[in-house]
C-alpha cells in the first residue's frame, strides 16, 4: 500500500516535471524562431513569388498561416493543437508534420539505436578494462584515444570516415539512407544498414569518449574498494573478483550514464545526418530551422525533448528498481 | 607441544612516496615487528589509531596497497609464507576478519557473500548452523550490506571466516562501535574459534578489551614491537616488562588513568634506536643503538635496561 503510493506520487512527480521542460522547451524554441530575422514567408513562398503577390493575397496568406497573430496568441493557439495531437502542416514540406516526422523519425531511430547501442557496449567494455589494469599501456592506449576523440569535432571525422570509404575505397554509399532511385518496397534491410554503416561509426567513435572516462573513474574506485580488497584477501581471482562483484557495481552508474547521455547522442546526430545527407530528424531540423517552418521545428523539438527525458526517466528509475539500497528503503521515492 | 602456526620477526613494511622535486622517499610505517601465534592461541596486537594495524594484516594476506613494499620473515606452520603460498592459502585456510562492513560488496545478499556463491547442501548447511550459533535469523540471508546494524554485521564478517575451516584467523580492529557488551562479545567468538583450535590474531588499540579474552598481547609503538606479555602479566606493574607498557598499565581506568606525557613519534622523522627513547624514564645513551628483542620471564621485550644488566628487575 505504502509503496503504491509512493510510486504514485513519483510517477505525478515525474509528469510534473515533464510538462514544465516540454513547457519551456517549446516556449524558448517558438519565441526564438519568433525573433529570428528569417521570414517564414519569405523563406517558404520565395521572395520572387511574394514580390508577385498583390498585398491583399499576401494578408491572405498570412492569415491562413497565422502569422498575423502577436506571438503570445500564436503559441497559445499551437500549444492547444499541439496538446490535442494537432501538428499543423509542414511549410517546407507541405504536408502534415505528422506524416515529415513519422518518416524521418524512423530514419534517425534506426541510427541512433545502433549508434547509442554499439558506443555503449563499446564504452563500457573499454572503461571497465581501463580502470582494472590501470596504468598499464592498454589503460594508456584507451585513455589517449578517448582524449583524442574528445577533442575530435563529430563533422570532421564523418568526413574522414565519408571521404575513406565512400569516396577513395568506394566501399559504402557516400549519403542517403536507401540507395537513390530505388522503389521504397525493393529497399531491403540489408541496403538501409550500409547507408547506416558510417553514421552509426561515426556517432559510436565519439560517444564512446565519455562514458568510457565515466566508467573507468568508476572501476578504479571500486578496485580501490574495501570490497575488493577482501574478494582478494578471500582467495577470489582477478577474473572471480570482476565478475562477482566488478561488474555489478560499475554496470548501473554506466548504464545510468548511457541513458542520461541520449541527449548527446542526439545532437551529434544533426551535424552528422547533415555530412551524409541522412534525411532523419537531425537534417529535418536543421531544414526547419533555416527554412523558418515553425510547426516542424516545434515538432522536432518536442519530440527530441521527449526522448532526452526519457532517457533521464530510464536512469532514475533504473536506480530504483535495480539499486537495493534505494529499492528496499521506505523512503526511497 | 603446540604447533607455532604463525611467526613473523623483523618485519618491514614501508612505503614509496614522492615528495616535492619527486624526490622517492620510503616511509617505513612498520619498522621492526615480531609476533608468534601457536594453535588454540588468541593473540592480540595492541596499538594506536594509524600505527600500521591494517598493513600489519594486509601484509600477512599479501594484499598490501601496489606502493608498499615488505620485508622480513613470515613463516606459517614453520614454512615460509611465500606470495604463492599465501595466494593459495587464504580465503581457505589463512582468513581475515575485515573492520568494517565496507569490505562486503554492498550489491550482494548477505547470505551469498558468506557462502562466496557455493550453493552445495553443505555449504548451505553449515551457514545455516553459523547463525543460529551467532543468533541470526535465517530472513538475513536475503539482505544487503547495508540492512545490517552494527552488532549484526560483526557476526556477519565473524561468520564469512567461520565458513572455512580456518587455522589462522587474523581479525582487523573487530570491535570499534560497539558497546562495551557487543564488544565483549565479539571478543568471546574469537577465543570460541582459538578454543577450536585455530590460531587468531586479533589486532586492536583497546588494551582493556583484549586483556579480558586473548592469552598474550603484543605492544606497538611507533612501528615497533616493544612487548610480548601474557595477560596475566598484566595483573601487576612489577611483572610487566617494558616502560611503555607500565606506562599504558598505569593509564588503565582500574589503575587511576594516569596518561602517559607527549604522543608517539612520526615514523617519518624517527631516529634509530629505541622510539620510546625521548619519553622514557629509565633512557640511557645505550638507547640509541638498535636494541635487540630478548626473551624475558615468558614474555618479550625490546628494552636498553635488559640488555644492560638483563637480572635487573625494572
Ligand atoms: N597506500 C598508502 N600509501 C601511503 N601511506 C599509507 C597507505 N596506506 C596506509 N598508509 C599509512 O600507513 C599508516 C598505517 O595505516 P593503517 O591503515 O595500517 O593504520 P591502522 O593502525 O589500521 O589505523 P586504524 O586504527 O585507523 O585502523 C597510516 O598512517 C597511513 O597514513
Ligand atoms: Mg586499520
Amino acid at each position: 500500500m505504502r509503496i503504491m503510493k509512493s510510486w504514485g506520487f513519483y510517477a505525478g512527480k515525474q509528469l510534473l516535471r515533464m510538462l514544465l521542460l516540454m513547457g519551456a522547451v517549446s516556449m524558448v524554441t517558438f519565441f526564438l524562431m519568433k525573433a529570428s530575422p528569417v521570414d517564414p514567408l519569405q523563406a517558404n513562398v520565395g521572395q520572387a513569388a511574394l514580390g508577385t503577390m498583390s498585398q491583399e493575397q499576401v494578408e491572405k496568406l498570412r492569415a491562413y498561416w497565422g502569422t498575423d497573430l502577436p506571438p503570445v496568441q500564436q503559441y497559445v493557439s499551437w500549444a492547444k493543437d499541439f496538446v490535442q495531437g494537432e501538428m499543423g502542416t509542414s511549410l517546407l514540406y507541405r504536408r502534415p508534420v505528422e506524416s515529415v516526422i513519422g518518416e524521418k523519425l524512423e530514419n534517425s531511430l534506426f541510427l541512433l539505436f545502433f549508434a547509442w547501442v554499439f558506443s555503449g557496449i563499446l564504452g563500457i567494455t573499454l572503461g571497465v578494462l581501463a580502470g582494472m589494469y590501470r596504468g598499464s599501456i592498454l589503460d594508456k592506449g584507451i585513455k589517449g584515444y578517448c582524449i583524442l576523440i574528445a577533442a575530435t569535432p563529430a563533422f570532421w571525422l564523418a568526413l574522414l570516415l565519408l571521404l575513406f570509404f565512400g569516396v577513395w575505397l568506394k566501399v559504402l554509399p557516400i549519403g542517403f539512407s536507401v540507395p537513390i532511385g530505388m522503389e521504397a518496397a525493393d529497399v531491403t534491410f540489408f541496403d538501409r544498414m550500409r547507408h547506416a554503416i558510417l553514421p552509426i561509426l561515426t556517432l559510436s567513435f565519439t560517444g564512446v569518449s565519455n562514458i568510457t572516462l565515466h566508467t573507468r573513474e568508476k572501476m578504479i574506485d571500486i578496485m580501490e574498494s574495501d570490497y575488493m580488497l577482501f574478494a582478494r584477501a578471500r582467495g577470489e581471482t582477478t577474473w572471480e573478483m570482476f565478475w562477482n562483484h566488478g561488474f555489478r557495481n560499475v554496470l548501473l552508474p554506466a548504464l545510468t550514464l548511457q541513458f542520461a547521455s541520449i541527449s548527446e547522442i542526439f545532437g551529434g546526430s544533426v551535424l552528422v545526418e547533415q555530412v551524409f545527407s541522412y534525411p532523419g530528424m537531425g537534417q529535418a531540423a536543421v531544414a526547419a530551422g533555416l527554412g523558418s517552418d515553425l510547426p516542424l521545428l516545434m515538432a522536432v523539438t518536442m519530440i527530441s525533448a521527449l526522448f532526452v527525458f526519457g532517457g533521464n526517466l530510464t536512469a532514475d528509475l533504473l536506480y530504483h528498481i535495480v539499486d537495493p539500497r534505494i529499492r528496499r528503503s521506505k523512503a526511497a521515492l | 607441544m603446540r604447533e607455532t602456526v604463525l611467526e613473523i620477526a623483523h618485519l618491514q613494511i614501508s612505503f614509496t612516496q614522492y615528495s616535492r622535486g619527486m624526490r622517492r622517499v620510503e616511509l617505513p610505517v612498520i619498522r621492526d615487528l615480531d609476533v608468534e601465534v601457536k594453535e588454540g592461541e588468541m593473540v592480540a596486537v595492541v596499538g594506536s589509531s594509524g600505527s600500521g594495524k591494517s598493513l600489519l594484516a594486509h601484509g600477512v594476506l599479501g594484499i598490501l596497497p601496489y606502493n608498499a613494499s615488505m620485508k622480513g620473515n613470515i613463516l606459517y606452520r614453520g614454512e615460509p609464507l611465500s606470495a604463492e603460498r599465501v595466494q593459495r592459502l587464504r580465503g581457505r585456510e589463512i582468513v581475515l576478519v575485515p573492520q568494517s562492513l565496507s569490505y562486503l560488496d554492498p550489491l550482494r545478499k548477505v547470505g551469498w557473500q558468506i557462502r562466496r556463491g557455493r550453493k552445495e547442501e553443505r555449504v548451505r548447511k553449515k551457514l545455516r548452523e553459523l547463525f543460529r550459533r551467532y543468533h541470526l535469523e535465517e530472513a538475513v540471508e536475503e539482505q544487503y550490506p547495508f540492512e545490517l546494524s552494527g552488532g549484526m554485521s560483526r557476526r556477519i564478517l565473524v561468520s564469512t571466516a567461520m565458513m572455512e575451516e580456518p587455522r589462522l584467523v587474523i581479525a582487523d580492529e573487530p570491535t570499534p562501535g560497539l558497546d562495551l557488551k557487543l564488544a565483549k562479545r565479539v571478543m568471546e567468538h574469537f577465543r570460541e574459534l582459538a578454543d577450536q583450535g585455530a590460531g587468531v590474531l586479533v589486532i586492536t588499540h583497546d588494551l582493556e578489551l583484549a586483556l579480558e579474552t586473548a592469552d598474550k598481547v603484543v605492544i606497538f609503538y611507533a612501528g615497533t614491537t616493544v612487548e610480548e606479555a601474557l595477560c596475566s602479566d598484566f595483573t601487576a606493574e612489577e611483572s610487566l616488562r617494558h616502560p611503555y607498557t607500565k606506562a599504558l598499565w598505569r593509564a588503565l581506568p582500574q589503575h587511576g588513568f594516569q596518561a602517559l606525557e607527549g604522543n608517539q613519534p612520526y615514523v617519518k622523522d624517527l631516529p634509530p634506536g629505541c622510539p620510546f627513547f625521548p619519553r622514557c624514564p629509565l633512557r640511557s645513551e645505550a638507547c640509541r643503538e638498535e636494541v635487540p628483542y630478548r626473551r624475558v620471564r615468558g614474555g618479550r621485550v625490546r628494552c636498553c635496561a635488559f640488555f644492560e644488566s638483563p637480572n635487573k628487575e625494572i
